[in-house]
Parts: structure tokens; C-alpha cells; sequence
């Protein structure tokens, strides 16, 4: 099915949302991948506030390249989820909710989707260059001196993604691929 | 005797950088948009399609067809009747890859220890691979080399008992594994023979051939030909939701190996296959 959301991604919102949904989002999100996760993991632990809040949050994993003079943001595709999986029931656990990126997700990650009512979506993997089109502004807040890896905010328009795991478990990855083979041998 | 200064090496690898990341080679959007011809499925053909899509907006404004612009892969063929003049070679490659990845936008994801981490800012130093080869030449290839689907690639020293068979479960094996997770379709690089540490140089090497090119050798060109057919019916598919198309290309390079062994090593590669070749 195809749904146009605004964000952000409450509960109830993510409660509706469907494996293999494509989904267009419209909203701010929050930019974090391995050094960034590692760091607001540790901040957590020792009792320390997030940069952002994260209630309801979405973030996307993606390490843009540098915006050209004048541009919001360079090329800003997603990356591996997987290297995240360390730290995603934890971001899950204070609130945030809606994971952008690429590629499998461990059990427990799933498990934690399932207590929180996370959602996991996925963007295409080495478009960079078409996703930021719907990146409209772009805002560092934290974690400067990561680079690329540093902490942005982004207000997205219309991000073309596709549900890959629903907060009920279901998986496109393995729905997706065992529909392509059942109708092969067909 | 050619001397050839460093500076034109700079100025060069500078060049390739950037076109690299910039513009698809052509080999790889053709393998593309016939896989997209091929595809059935509603969501597999707008995946297609959208890649599509996205190396043209790349091509048309400029900017990098991917945001891991990689870690800067140079291999150099040198012809042994040139004469470098003008300074270090190999810090003419840092300094072109550095200027490459400033000027070009490009992004810097090279961290200075593999353990204790920390962006070296610069995406240096390259990883440079150099052949010594006839004639008065210098070939520069970069292929810059992201990590989603480096990360998926694996090694393995089989005993000769294990044959033909046990490569061609070892490269299912291995793409099955890498799953989703290195943006598919990919690209597959196998390398077979030699010694360890020659296998991988071999499955990268692979990679830099276009994906419609042949191994020289028809027993290799009709394994190529096989495992893409194999790897193309597990059905992972683009992005890994279902489909035809898992992989648009595989290459295979070989070298002699010793009487006791067999290394395999399989280097994965996305859609985004990269590679820009200049001749000095």
C-alpha cells in the first residue's frame, strides 16, 4: 500500500504502518550512524540527555557527503543497518521509534521493535543522489568533529521508503523473497 | 627512458576521484537497465528504476552517485621504462586522493587506526596496488570501494579435494550470506588461486573488469556465465524484497596455486561498481 505520513512517528501511527507499505515521509528526522550511536549509547549510560529528544523520533542512518556551496546536504543514501543493531533497542528503549536504512536486522533488534512499536524502513541503498532531493533542510546539532558521522537534523518532503519491518515483526525481506521464488516455480 | 613527473599523477588520480564517483561506468548502467528489461515484479522494476534514476541525477548535476564515496582503491600499471621524477609516487596518490575528495565534495570516511578509529579528514591515505609491466605507460585506475558490500566479502583456503563444487557452493554461500545488506544487485569478484593474500588481491582486481567482459580462459568465461545464472535464482533480488535480479555481473580471475591448496576469495560489490582508468 502506498501512504504519505507526516511525522512524527507515534505509536499509534506506527501501529498502522505495514511491511512492504511504500511510504512518503514528510517531517524531521535525526541523522546518526556507528560513532554517533556509540556515543549517545555511552551518554545514556552514564545518565546524560540525548542531543535531541528522542521521544517518537525517526533517525536515519546515513553519513551524507559535504553539500555543495549553495546545496542543503551532498549525496545521503542510506547505510547498513546491521552495524547499528548493538545500540538500536537502546535508542528504542528511550523513545525513539522509526529506523531508516538498509539490510537485516538481528533477532533482538526485532524483539525490541515488537515492545516499543518500532518501525523499520528502508531507503535504496546507493541513491544518494535522488534521496537528497526530498532533504529540503539540514542542521547539525551534535558530534561535530565526526564529520560525516556527526548529528544532523533533516525536514524531509516526500522520502520515497518502503516498510521493511512493521512493529508486528513482519519482514519484507523474507516475505519479499519467498513470494519472488513461490511465483518462479509457479 | 620516459620520465613522467608526479605532479601529472597528482593532477590525475585528483581527476579519477572525482569522475569516479560522479558518473557510473557504462558497462555497469547497461547491466542495469537490462536487468530492469528482464524484472517482473511491481516493487523489483521501481527499485530498477529508481537507480536508474538516480545515476542520471548524478551524471546530470554533478554529484556523487552514492554518499560513501569509498575508500580510494588506486591501482597503478607502471611501464618499466618510465622514470618518476618530481618527488614520492606514493605520497603524489595521498595528495591526489586528498585533493580529489576536498575539491570534489566527496565524502571522508577513512578512519587513521582500525581499532582506536578517528577520521582521518582527508579520505587518505589510498590503497594502492602497483604492477610492474612493459613498456613506457602509466595506467591509473581508481575504483573507490564502499564498505556496505566490503564488509560482505569472504575468504576461504580450501583443500584441492573440495573442487570445483566447493567454490561454487563457497560464492552461493557468500552472497546468500551478504543478503540485502550490500545494496543488491551486486557485483561479484572471485579470485582463485595464488596464495592468500593474492586471492583477495585477485576477487578486487575482478571488480575493476566491466561486468560484461569474459574471462580469457572459456572454463572460466562458462563458470561466470553459470554462477550468475545460480546466484540470479536465489531470489534476493533488488535491494533483497524479491526478484530476478541479485547480482548484474561476476567476474573471475585466477592465478597458479600451490600443489596443497585452492584460496577462494569472493569481493562483493553494489550497483554502484566504480571504476575510471587513465593512460599517461
Amino acid at each position: 500500500m502506498e501512504k504519505h505520513i507526516k511525522l512524527p512517528l507515534t505509536k499509534e501511527l506506527a501501529q498502522t504502518l505495514k511491511a512492504g507499505d511504500r511510504v512518503y515521509l514528510t517531517g524531521e528526522i535525526y541523522t546518526s550512524r556507528d560513532a554517533g550511536h556509540k556515543r549517545m549509547c555511552e551518554a545514556l549510560a552514564s545518565g546524560e540527555k540525548l542531543p535531541f529528544d528522542p521521544e517518537n523520533a525517526t533517525i536515519y542512518y546515513v553519513g551524507p557527503t559535504p553539500a555543495k556551496p549553495g546545496e542543503v546536504i551532498g549525496s545521503a543514501g542510506p547505510t547498513t543497518s546491521g552495524r547499528m543493531d548493538a545500540y538500536a533497542p537502546t535508542m528504542m528503549s528511550v523513545g525513539a521509534r522509526g529506523m531508516i536504512g538498509k539490510g537485516a536486522r538481528l533477532p533482538e533488534v526485532v524483539e525490541a521493535m515488537k515492545e516499543y512499536s518500532g518501525v523499520y524502513f528502508g531507503a535504496i541503498g546507493g541513491a544518494g543522489a535522488l534521496l537528497a532531493k526530498c532533504i529540503k533542510s539540514a542542521e547539525l546539532i551534535a558530534y561535530e568533529d565526526l564529520g560525516a558521522e556527526a548529528l544532523r537534523k533533516l525536514y524531509v518532503e516526500e522520502m520515497p521508503l518502503i516498510v521493511i519491518i512493521d512493529s508486528q515483526g513482519n519482514n519484507l525481506y523474507e516475505i519479499g523473497r519467498s513470494e519472488y521464488l513461490t511465483n518462479a516455480e509457479n | 627512458m620516459r620520465e613522467i613527473n608526479t605532479a601529472l599523477i597528482t593532477d590525475t588520480v585528483e581527476k579519477l576521484c572525482i569522475e569516479a564517483n560522479l558518473h557510473l561506468p557504462c558497462d555497469v548502467k547497461c547491466a542495469i537497465k537490462k536487468c530492469r528489461e528482464c524484472e517482473d515484479g511491481n516493487l523489483a522494476k521501481n527499485i530498477l528504476d529508481d537507480i536508474i534514476r538516480n545515476y542520471e541525477i548524478a551524471d546530470a548535476e554533478n554529484v556523487p552517485i552514492c554518499q560513501d564515496t569509498g575508500m580510494a582503491c588506486v591501482f597503478l600499471e607502471i611501464g618499466q621504462d618510465v622514470h618518476i621524477v618530481g618527488g614520492d609516487l606514493y605520497e603524489a596518490i595521498h595528495e591526489g586522493v586528498r585533493r580529489g575528495y576536498t575539491n570534489g565534495y566527496l565524502r571522508k570516511s577513512v578512519v587513521k587506526d582500525p581499532v582506536r578509529r578517528g577520521n582521518t579528514g582527508d579520505n587518505t591515505p589510498a590503497m594502492i596496488y602497483v604492477d610492474i609491466v612493459p613498456g613506457e605507460n602509466i595506467r591509473i585506475t581508481v575504483g573507490p570501494k564502499g564498505f556496505g558490500s566490503e564488509n560482505m566479502s569472504a575468504i576461504r583456503m580450501f583443500k584441492p579435494s573440495a573442487g570445483l563444487q566447493g567454490i561454487k557452493d563457497f560464492i552461493l554461500e557468500t552472497v546468500e550470506n551478504a543478503g540485502p545488506n550490500p545494496c543488491p544487485p551486486m557485483v561479484v569478484g572471485v579470485g582463485i588461486g595464488g596464495t592468500f593474500d593474492k586471492a583477495a588481491l585477485l576477487a578486487k582486481k575482478a571488480l575493476m573488469r566491466p561486468v560484461d567482459s569474459k574471462n580469457p580462459d572459456p572454463f572460466y568465461a562458462e563458470l561466470e556465465e553459470e554462477m550468475l545464472e545460480k546466484i540470479n535464482k536465489l531470489g534476493i533480488g533488488p535491494q533483497g524484497f524479491g526478484g530476478k535480479t541479485t547480482a548484474i555481473g561476476l567476474n573471475i580471475e585466477t592465478l597458479p596455486t600451490h600443489i596443497a591448496g585452492m584460496p577462494c576469495a569472493i569481493n562483493i560489490n553494489c550497483h554502484v561498481t566504480r571504476h575510471k582508468t587513465e593512460v599517461l
